[in-house]
């Protein structure tokens, strides 16, 4: 069943006036007929309703921080922070020495009582004593929960006198949960301070192979970056670093001598990415690793940005290769999937990167959303000056680079920059929006009510979304894929991951399950009453 | 068992007009508890004759939770048991949640026993968050003074004290005694207190006035009744402890917005 404006009219009717105001600028159904439509992101959820977005917390030490294999992560606060974001978010690592890869530890200085009356620095100052006598990383992140930043303690002072003690890099993270309106908040934190810290710390003044790159906004879930590093060098390309899936410190350092920055996820790394534009020159590529004709574009926009024939040459004989391996399987699944539709529902890049490989399983988006994303990954980058500051965006620092006097160099000429902008996504990103179909959905910050409500109003065959709102779906009798974690399985990026996710997802549709499942309202009444005769006496 | 609290602007004069009442009403065969809630842990001083009071968070920092109510519970002038809830260094954690810690520590070690005629509660300054309020929520103290002086920014605080008595007086059963004031020979003082006092719904329970023989007394770590016992700020003290005693005008106080406090100084607080 289509929507129709009628139909989001009648669904936001549900809601008091005022909330319903708010929500209706975060809805659109995609016309492209209209000259541009705009949708509000990024602001402030309105208390009661049932959201999906994490914390600033989650955001710098879950989504940024955590992956970084060689670093141990503190959190600085009560056990819980620490204890409900361990291991959940599936950031896969593996290392050459094993002695330097801390994916798997929670460290954290559970603050008691006490500490909170009495400050909380002296027992950090310990902890960091103690991370250093046990493992020795080669640095040291602290993430500052809720209570560190109520009472005050001074982390950045922490941190810098135990740096003097132990003479590795350990760096403090202002990102109290209540800071900004979601995650989101998070990200461009961690991103700060990566950049002022870490990258280009390293001596490294060339790249150590051809086509050096770093890949930006890759967290390795299930695997993923895996995948896109195994294409990526049997064209021949050198990744420098991931940011930050299975990445580590030492590869950081030297992320300044790649030549082209590949962005993943536009949302949580774009800081980065433009920072590293103006301090060393090179300019970055937004890409998508996620389905197969997706990957394909993006190595032959890789390949027109190097220009090399040989490069190109090798890039085409690896997409054949691939195609011919993974097509036929792929093939079999489209079979199974063909002709379903499916919602969207992702943080700031997964609710536009899936929405290809869904159409290359026949299987339609009607919904799709962001859960943290601003409204440049929605509508594109060219509408980044229209978007109001509001006093939460200013809570965050935003800290400004200049062209590093020894290093800046233009990776490519003027000319050709400008003549590239033109073909590939040089530099930009247009944003979600301009990919769906008219009279699709695009909800930001999609709530457990709407979710309810659109599901009954268009009846998808598949939900993919995230952990909370996964059994709720399932409970109405929807198969659910999270594609946050990717329920155990992965990788879901590159032409394996492709035909992984057509796996699991075809065996959504075919799981005898739900014919082993009755629900409650199949076999007993939903309301239960009586007709009393001359009406009601009672009342 | 009458469980009060103090409160007021920081400086008043609170932990010397509590001490002094309570010594009064040792004087006069009452039990009392003095709980000091300021993280500087001077409210007990002139009772114990110095500051050699362990605090509760200290104890319990040092000992960890496994602390005896005589580590932290001292006997000072008359037999009255005295307790500092303590606090961290300026500038470092959070006191208020120190006081939540503390008085939630001498419950659990049975430190209100049934003998006790009065528990005091002397709190720090103004009430700058929840853990200041601790003492009037959950219902820890029933009665309220506030120690005021005719002083601008004493009655303005007073008043905002007020705002939060009413708060919790809704929700629990908090009401307050009364003001109590500390001169600072201002013009026209008893007048404008009294004034101010009637405005809030309550009553000036006592005017205690200016006289050195307090500073004198304090100098020598003692309350003026040790001190000093015929002197006639003495029995001021008795009188204020006898008010306080013989007290039964609770009220929830209604407090006035700023441009009814300052008329109220233009009416009562210039002398021409």
């Amino acid at each position: 069943m289509a929507i129709n404006e009628k139909k989001l009219e009648e669904l936001l009717n549900q809601y008091p006036t005022k909330v319903k105001r708010n929500r209706k600028k975060h809805l659109i159904i995609k016309d492209s007929s209209l000259a541009h439509q705009e949708i509000e992101a990024n602001t402030r959820t309105i208390p009661g309703i049932i959201t999906n977005r994490g914390c600033a917390f989650a955001g710098c030490k879950g989504v940024v921080l955590g992956p970084l294999k060689d670093m141990v992560h503190i959190v600085h606060g009560p056990i819980g922070c620490a204890y409900y974001t361990w291991g959940t978010r599936r950031n896969k690592a593996k290392s050459d020495d094993p002695t330097k890869n801390f994916i798997n530890y929670c460290v954290s200085s559970d603050m008691q009582e006490s500490d909170i009356v009495f400050g909380g620095e002296k027992k950090l100052a310990r902890l960091i004593d103690e991370v250093m006598d046990i493992f020795q990383p080669n640095a040291i992140t602290i993430s500052a929960t809720c209570p560190v930043g109520l009472i005050g303690d001074d982390l950045q002072a922490v941190a810098k006198a135990a740096q003097e003690k132990h003479g590795v890099e350990i760096m403090a993270f202002n990102c109290e949960g209540y800071k900004g309106v979601s995650q989101s908040a998070g990200h461009h934190i961690a991103n700060n301070i990566l950049m002022e810290r870490v990258i280009g710390q390293g001596d490294w003044e060339e790249a150590p192979g051809k086509y050096p790159i770093n890949i930006l906004g890759e967290y390795n879930i299930g695997g993923d970056s895996w995948e896109v590093e195994r294409i990526l060098e049997e064209i021949g390309y050198t990744v420098v670093s991931v940011m930050t899936g299975d990445g580590s410190y030492e590869e950081l350092k030297n992320a300044h001598v790649a030549e082209l920055n590949l962005v993943q996820c536009h949302r949580s790394i774009n800081y980065i990415a433009e920072m590293l534009e103006t301090k060393y020159g090179t300019p970055w590529l937004k890409v998508n690793f996620i389905g197969v004709q997706s990957t394909i574009e993006t190595l032959r926009n890789m390949a027109l940005y190097f220009n090399d024939p040989a490069l190109t040459q090798k890039t085409e004989e690896v997409i054949a290769k691939e195609l011919a391996r993974t097509e036929p399987i792929i093939e079999q699944y489209k079979k199974i999937c063909e002709g379903k539709t499916a919602f969207c529902f992702v943080g700031g890049s997964r609710g536009h990167h899936y929405q290809g490989l869904f159409a290359e399983l026949g299987i339609e988006t009607v919904l799709a959303g962001y859960e943290f994303a601003h409204r440049d990954d929605y509508e594109g980058r060219d509408i980044i000056p229209e978007i109001k500051l509001d006093a939460d965006t200013k809570n965050i620092p935003e800290i400004h680079v200049s062209p590093d006097e020894r290093r800046f160099r233009l990776k490519l000429s003027p000319e050709r920059l400008a003549e590239m902008k033109k073909k590939i996504p040089l530099s930009n990103y247009q944003g979600m929006n301009i990919e769906m179909k008219d009279g699709t959905i695009i909800v930001d910050d999609l709530n457990h009510f709407e979710t309810e409500e659109f599901i009954k109003l268009l009846q998808p065959d598949i939900f993919s979304s995230g952990i909370k709102d996964k059994y709720v779906v399932q409970k109405m009798g929807i198969p659910s894929k999270q594609l946050h974690s990717y329920d155990y399985s992965g990788p879901y990026a590159g032409f394996n991951g492709a035909v992984k996710f057509a796996e699991d997802i075809a065996m959504s549709f075919a799981t005898p399950t739900w014919n082993f499942i009755t629900p409650p309202w199949k076999n007993k009444p939903l309301l239960e009453g009586t007709i009393v005769e001359g009406g009601c006496s009672v009342c | 068992m009458r469980q009060i609290a103090i409160y007021g602007k920081g400086g008043i004069g609170k932990s010397t007009t509590t001490q002094n009442t309570v010594a009064a009403l040792a004087e006069a065969g009452k039990k009392i508890m003095v709980v000091g809630c300021d993280p500087k842990a001077d409210s007990t001083r002139l009772l114990l004759h110095g500051l050699n009071q362990k605090t509760v968070l200290d104890t319990l920092r040092d000992e960890g939770e496994d602390i005896d109510l005589e580590d932290i519970l001292l006997e000072g002038f008359g037999g009255t048991l005295c307790v500092e809830s303590g606090g961290p260094e300026p500038g470092v954690g959070c006191a208020g949640r120190g006081i939540i810690t503390s008085i939630n520590m001498l419950e659990s070690l049975g430190a209100y026993t049934p003998d006790l005629d009065y528990v005091f509660y002397d709190v720090l300054g103004d009430v700058v968050c929840g853990g200041f309020a601790m003492p009037i929520r959950e219902g820890k103290a029933q009665e309220i003074y506030i120690v005021a002086s005719g002083e601008m920014m004493a009655l303005y605080a007073a008043n905002n004290i007020s705002k939060g008595i009413q708060k919790y007086a809704q929700s629990g059963g908090v009401r307050m005694g009364g003001i109590i004031c500390n001169s600072r020979k201002v013009d026209n003082e008893l007048e404008l207190l009294t004034a101010f006092a009637k405005e809030l719904g309550s009553q000036l329970i006592h005017f205690v006035p200016r006289d050195n023989m307090v500073q004198r007394a304090e100098i020598n770590k003692k309350t003026v009744i040790d001190f000093d016992p015929g002197q006639d700020q003495a029995n001021e003290y008795r009188t204020l402890a006898g008010n306080i005693d013989g007290n039964d005008m609770f009220v929830i106080p209604k407090p006035m917005t700023q441009d009814r406090l300052e008329e109220l100084l233009m009416t009562h607080g210039i002398l021409d």
